[in-house]
């Protein structure tokens, strides 16, 4: 039983207990908040064995404390704030591993300051083998302290940072007392550990121990791997930067937060995440609010040491400034590969002052701009949120200085992101030598106003560039996958019996087979693509007497599985999804669930949740229920063999005849859902024949077949989904999970129906879905079928991308799914690889009183939550399945390049867009684009998209190629010498050669 | 920038310092205010409310008579500054008027009322300062001020709030918990153990429900004691001032009170 005690205030500390703030509601009004603070003397040391503290067993602090040289009788460290700020790569580091007291005030301030660093310290807390103890000082009577007047918060921080330390020697030394006849105990000390001198000084003079982060570092033995971990922020103490303060800013200075914040609630300036341009690294934008198109930052000065991903604040020039986006192809390692690395820290010198220039001829364009490709320009004036992470990058060996090519003596060099929308960092490495050809994570520390490249820091080595191993963890930690293995906790949640768990004989008393209607007779199969182990959908159809049919789809019972608030659970709802490599699948569930228990093998009984529709022959729904049930698939095909056995004549017999009988309802279903306006979208893609599983090399790049039967399973999972959206709607209106696809600005085709106009004559009507499909119907090349699927692939990129969402949250009549033209729809069919649909289930399921559903998924915070993470990790998901396509078409075109000679591999292609020096192409034989640029002389008439390149030779007349003709181009992969990133490098061969272009 | 408040940390504190199920410092005033036949300040934690009884007299609208028993009229009036945020309530305010009529339909059953045919009790409730719990408070102080006014009742009536955040359970709410957590107001009756009064602001799961439901009965019991000890403290003050005895008072089993 609870013990239920009333806390009592001491009302004559008042100052302490209470605290008064002034805040600022929604609507501008200023209100004096009054909080309580309760203190207690019962916050306990951490320490093991305390004979005070009465601590429990979770006390993670070793009674001596660590050994270190500079502290004989043992330490513990006590960090401050900054110190997990700016060095959180060396406190994650398995070498540094000393007893740690984190404090309450510290951890509110990484919070406070950074969320990502906060979420990494608070994983680091609960590791064994960190010996991480969390005091809570704020609590405790002794440590807890107020802010003084004239105190700045941060002031009072490092006091109360103090104090704990101060408390924490006390308090070591009273509960140790000495004992007569004894020789007098060791007592250990609490270090203080920060990287300001003045906050050391004051507590050395009180008479603690106060340490840099680096001293501390030094001393230890692994002093060598552990200094490189430390991070380029405090190394203003490390190594004075040379001739600071003389050299000419490059940047301008942020404005003050405050004043950021101001100007955006005035209006006066806007706010938004920086969007880095991939083809131009010279030119980013910023989608605000306030404009219809993206603020355009042109040139270094003004995307000011904004980074992809990076929430800022711009100013907005006036009018007569706006701009088109550039049309030029600017690539990072051209146009700065001779840029010195030290050079930026050196004065001004000569080639500092050659970059400027030559990158502002770069941004600087001369022609007069269309109005319908204006867009409105500005600045970066301040940083409201860094969302800097570990970037995956490559050393640059040329930025190494020669003569130390060999040594292990410290030297800055750059490290070149993958990503194309990063700058390159700079970054002080005593393994640079080492580092060269090899992938490796960086972390970005800082960006001052007089350094042009951002600082960072090694933070470890994946291995060889192009090894499996190496590429496969980039991408991973490109995309922030979450891909270690299954710890043994979230094991435990599964079913003892592991693989030999098989559904239980029927009986009443069988926990398995509660309410669970017995569908074993059904003639139920699946169907999916070849090798799927996976399998988490299943169907049926049979007639019934009054003529009309009854179609059922069956889900794997993953709920049944996983239950919330379990480890599994949990992990799950952290991976969201199920990543698709090309040689890896990343699940989101235990393999034994995901490959076994959840997956509808033939001839095998299971658990499903199964949607039971009667239909129409016309696919009219008469009605629909929702049933737990037990299953025996009957059959698992590919869609290759279910379309061939149902074209067969000569099959005659039932299974045969259901899959028949779905097919012409999903065809029904399919012509109404296109009736009602839904989009036909195309994407490339493309299948990667790996030819066998060790090797895993691919032989070649083919692209998917799409059969009726991809359809009707298709359109049988959509009729699922929206069905069970409007259940768990109806009775879960604040709370269900669902899933939308807003419709698009129409300012988003501008560009694309304009392109359409002028170079084929075609309208496209964006005027509803409907419309749009019709539209996107008739744009049609009598001589070049792929023409059609060429203008969807674009139009679709015009499109917003669908979202999960929880429908207590935003208005009812955005709950609509462009795409499909259904007025709601969420994700139910696949539990086993999304966790939306697992959610999906346990709403369903209490929705159809078969369980009570958790607190959890009542809770609109809560679920609100949930739906940010797995928006973001779907979005990751597919970002990286595409990266692993890209990278085995990199492997087959440079298999293929040595099978068939130096050549090259020619591929017919699509011009998609014309820049001022070059083209972006589609091959849409290998779904992949590509650049082709020119370097010589070109006629680039922006208003007509086209480009004119000069003759083969210097008498023949120019050519000119505008966006949608099919052009012929040869791929080669090559690799950057320097970088060794791999590149895909295209040249034009029809109509014009333009490799001497 | 988005620092929201930890409402229970992994270390198991709420974010003012209590644990789950400590409750915020109790205190009552039941000295002399004004003309009032019985009176009381009650703050839990910063909520702070003063009930002041009239009566039982005679009813002066003949509308509101009844002829076998009381009437309770229950008026809730808002100190201005009772929220931080100056803005004119006015006395039909609709959460004011609710906590006025929840207020009388509790009490109605357990104040003895047919001991007064066709009078009037008149319950004048100020809300002086809030930070959470404004119903649990305004409950406690209507029991001490009708007791401390002599008016019979069958038992003390004692209200707590509690929530779930997450799958934990918390007692006794502040502004910022009740904004983040769903939450219910439970009203016991200690010496029967009955439930007087469940409102529910916010939908909570059936299962949490029964949970919250028994720990805000064990809170009552401790809230009782205190609310008790204040009455017998006062009684005796009574007692030693004027040579009698206050009517009403529950005194029950063998607890022994403090004198204060
Ligand atoms: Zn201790």
């Amino acid at each position: 039983m609870e013990k239920i005690t009333i806390r009592k205030r001491p009302r004559s500390e008042a100052v302490i207990t209470q605290r008064k703030f002034f805040k600022k509601t929604a609507r501008g009004k200023v209100i004096k908040v009054l909080r309580e603070r309760y203190l207690r003397d019962d916050v306990a040391c951490g320490i093991q064995n305390c004979i005070a503290c009465h601590s429990s067993l979770d006390s993670t602090l070793p009674v001596a404390g660590a050994p270190h040289p500079l502290f004989p009788d043992g330490h513990f460290v006590l960090p401050d704030t900054n110190v997990f700020l700016s060095q959180m790569d060396l406190v994650e580091s398995p070498l540094f591993a000393p007893p740690i007291i984190l404090l309450q005030t510290v951890m509110e301030e990484v919070r406070h300051r950074s969320l990502p660093l906060y979420n990494r310290l608070k994983a680091l807390t609960k590791m064994d083998e960190k010996k991480i103890w969390v005091f809570y000082n704020e609590y405790r009577s002794e440590t807890a302290i107020i802010r003084e007047e004239n105190e700045t918060p941060n002031d009072r921080n490092d006091r109360g940072i103090r104090k704990a330390t101060e408390w924490y020697n006390t308090h070591l030394q009273v509960t140790r007392p000495p004992i007569r006849g004894q020789p007098p105990p060791k007592i250990p000390t609490v270090v203080l550990m920060t990287e300001d001198a003045a906050n050391r000084q004051k507590a050395e003079k009180a008479g603690m121990s106060g340490i840099s982060v680096k001293k501390y570092v030094e001393n230890l033995p692994e002093a060598n791997q552990l200094l490189d971990l430390l991070s380029a922020t405090g190394s203003d103490e490390i190594e004075p930067t040379r001739a600071a303060g003389i050299r000419q800013p490059l940047y301008p200075e942020y404005l003050p937060t405050a004043t950021l914040i101001a100007g955006v609630k005035a209006g006066e300036l806007h706010q938004g995440h920086f969007n880095a341009n991939q083809y131009n690294y010279l030119e980013g934008n910023v989608p605000v609010p306030g404009f219809n198109k993206p603020v355009l930052l042109i040139g270094r000065e003004n995307m000011n040491r904004a980074v992809n991903g990076d929430i800022v604040v711009v100013e907005v020039f006036g009018e007569s400034e706006w701009k088109a986006p550039g049309d030029e192809v600017v690539d990072q390692d051209t146009t700065l590969k001779n840029d010195d690395v030290e050079g930026s820290e050196d004065e001004a010198n000569e080639s500092d002052d050659e970059v400027t220039a030559r990158e502002s001829r770069l941004t600087k364009s001369e022609e007069t701009v269309r109005a319908i490709e204006k867009q409105p320009t500005g600045r970066v004036v301040g940083i409201i949120k860094r969302n800097w992470r570990a970037y995956v990058c490559h050393i640059d060996s040329t930025s190494l200085s020669s003569q130390n090519a060999t040594s292990l003596a410290q030297q800055t060099v750059f490290a070149t992101p993958v990503s194309r929308l990063l700058p390159r960092i700079r970054l002080r490495t005593r393994q640079a030598p080492t580092l060269i050809g090899q992938k490796i994570l960086v972390t970005i520390d800082r960006w001052d106003v007089n350094s042009r490249y951002p600082e960072g820091h090694f933070v470890r080595a994946l291995g060889k560039v192009e090894s499996k191993e190496a590429e496969q963890e980039s991408l991973l930690l490109e995309f922030d996958v979450r891909y270690r293995p299954f710890g043994k906790a979230i094991l435990e949640c599964l079913p003892p019996e592991g693989e030999q768990w098989v559904v239980p004989p029927k009986s009443d008393a069988s926990p398995d087979w509660r309410d669970r209607e017995d569908l074993r007779q059904l003639l139920i199969c699946s169907i999916d693509p070849p090798a799927c182990q996976d399998i988490d959908d299943a169907l049926h159809a049979r007639s019934l007497p009054n003529g009309n049919i009854e179609a059922g789809v069956h889900i794997a019972d993953v709920s049944h599985f996983v239950h919330a608030d379990t480890a599994m659970d949990k992990e799950a709802a952290d991976r969201g999804t199920t990543v698709y490599l090309v040689d890896k699948r990343i699940d989101m569930l235990p393999a034994l669930l995901g490959t076994n228990l959840c997956s509808l093998r033939p001839f095998v009984e299971r658990l499903a949740f199964s949607a039971i529709w009667e239909l129409t022959p016309d696919a009219e729904i008469v009605n629909v229920r929702f049933t737990k049930s037990v299953i025996a698939s009957k059959a698992a095909f590919t869609y290759e063999e279910a379309q061939i056995r149902k074209d067969d004549p000569n099959q005659k017999d039932d299974l045969t005849q259901s899959i028949r009988l779905l097919n012409a309802l999903a065809k029904k279903l399919k012509e109404k859902r296109m009736k009602a306006g839904a989009l036909n979208l195309a994407s490339p893609e493309v299948k990667i024949q790996l030819d066998s599983s060790e090797s895993s090399d691919p032989i070649d790049v083919e692209q998917k077949e799409l059969r009726e039967t991809n359809s009707l399973v298709e359109e049988f999972m959509l009729l699922a989904n929206i069905s069970v959206a409007q259940k768990i709607q109806e009775t879960f209106p604040q709370t269900a999970v669902l899933r939308r696809h807003l419709p698009p600005p129409k300012t988003n085709f501008e560009k694309l129906q304009d392109i359409l106009l002028k170079r084929k004559g075609l309208r496209l009507d964006v005027s509803s879905s409907g419309a749009l499909a019709d539209s996107l119907d008739k744009c049609l090349d009598p001589q070049e079928p792929a023409f059609n699927t060429l203008v969807r692939i674009m139009a679709t990129r015009c499109m917003l991308s669908a979202e999960y969402f929880c429908s207590g949250s935003v208005p009812r009549d955005t709950f609509g799914h462009y795409g499909l033209a259904s007025p709601i729809y969420t994700h139910f069919t696949s539990p086993i690889r999304r966790y939306a649909d697992v959610l999906a289930h346990r709403q369903l399921s209490a929705s159809i009183g078969y369980t009570s559903l958790h607190p959890s998924l009542h809770s609109k915070s809560h679920v609100e939550r949930v739906m940010d993470v797995i928006n973001r990790r779907h979005r990751m998901a597919q970002m990286a399945g595409r990266a692993s396509v890209e990278f085995y078409v990199g492997l087959a075109l440079k298999g293929r390049n040595e099978r068939e000679g130096k050549g090259g591999v020619r591929e017919e292609a699509f011009v998609i867009r014309t820049f001022r020096n070059g083209l972006s192409v589609f091959v849409s034989k290998l779904g992949i684009e590509g650049l082709v640029m020119f370097k010589r002389d070109t006629k680039f008439d922006a208003e007509n998209y086209t480009i004119t390149v000069p003759g083969a030779t210097s008498r023949s007349e120019g050519v000119t190629v505008a966006v949608f003709d099919k052009v012929v181009v040869n791929i080669e992969v090559e690799k950057d010498k320097n970088t060794q990133r791999g590149k895909v490098k295209m040249t034009l061969v029809s109509p014009v050669d333009s490799s001497g272009l | 920038m988005g620092s929201r408040v930890e409402i229970l940390n992994d270390g198991g504190y709420r974010s003012d310092g209590r644990r789950q199920f400590e409750l915020r410092d109790i205190t009552i005033n039941l000295a002399q205010q004004g003309q009032a036949d019985g009176s009381a300040v009650i703050t839990h934690g910063l909520t702070q409310v003063l009930v002041s009884v009239f009566g039982p007299r005679e009813a002066k609208m003949r509308s509101q008579t009844i002829h076998d028993r009381a009437n309770i009229n229950v008026e809730v009036n808002v100190a201005a500054f009772s929220t931080g945020e100056r803005r004119k309530r006015s006395r039909g305010d609709k959460r004011i008027l609710e906590i006025g009529s929840t207020i009388k339909s509790t009490f109605e059953p357990v104040v003895q009322t047919t001991l007064y045919p066709r009078s009037q009790i008149d319950v004048y409730i100020t809300v002086l300062q809030q930070d959470g719990g404004l119903l649990q408070a305004c409950i406690n102080g209507t029991t001490l001020a009708l007791t401390n006014a002599g008016i019979p009742m069958a038992d003390f009536v004692c209200a707590v709030t509690g929530g779930v955040h997450s799958t934990s359970a918390l007692l006794d709410l502040t502004t910022l918990e009740e904004n983040d957590v769903p939450h219910v107001t439970v009203a016991m009756m200690p010496k029967t153990g009955k439930v007087a009064l469940v409102t529910m602001e916010t939908r909570l799961h059936v299962e949490r429900f029964e949970e919250i439901f028994r720990l805000a009965g064990e809170a009552g019991k401790v809230l009782h004691k205190e609310m008790k000890k204040a009455v017998m403290g006062r009684t005796s003050t009574l007692v030693n001032a004027m040579g009698s005895r206050g009517s009403g008072v529950d005194r029950d089993g063998d607890e022994q009170m403090n004198e204060l």
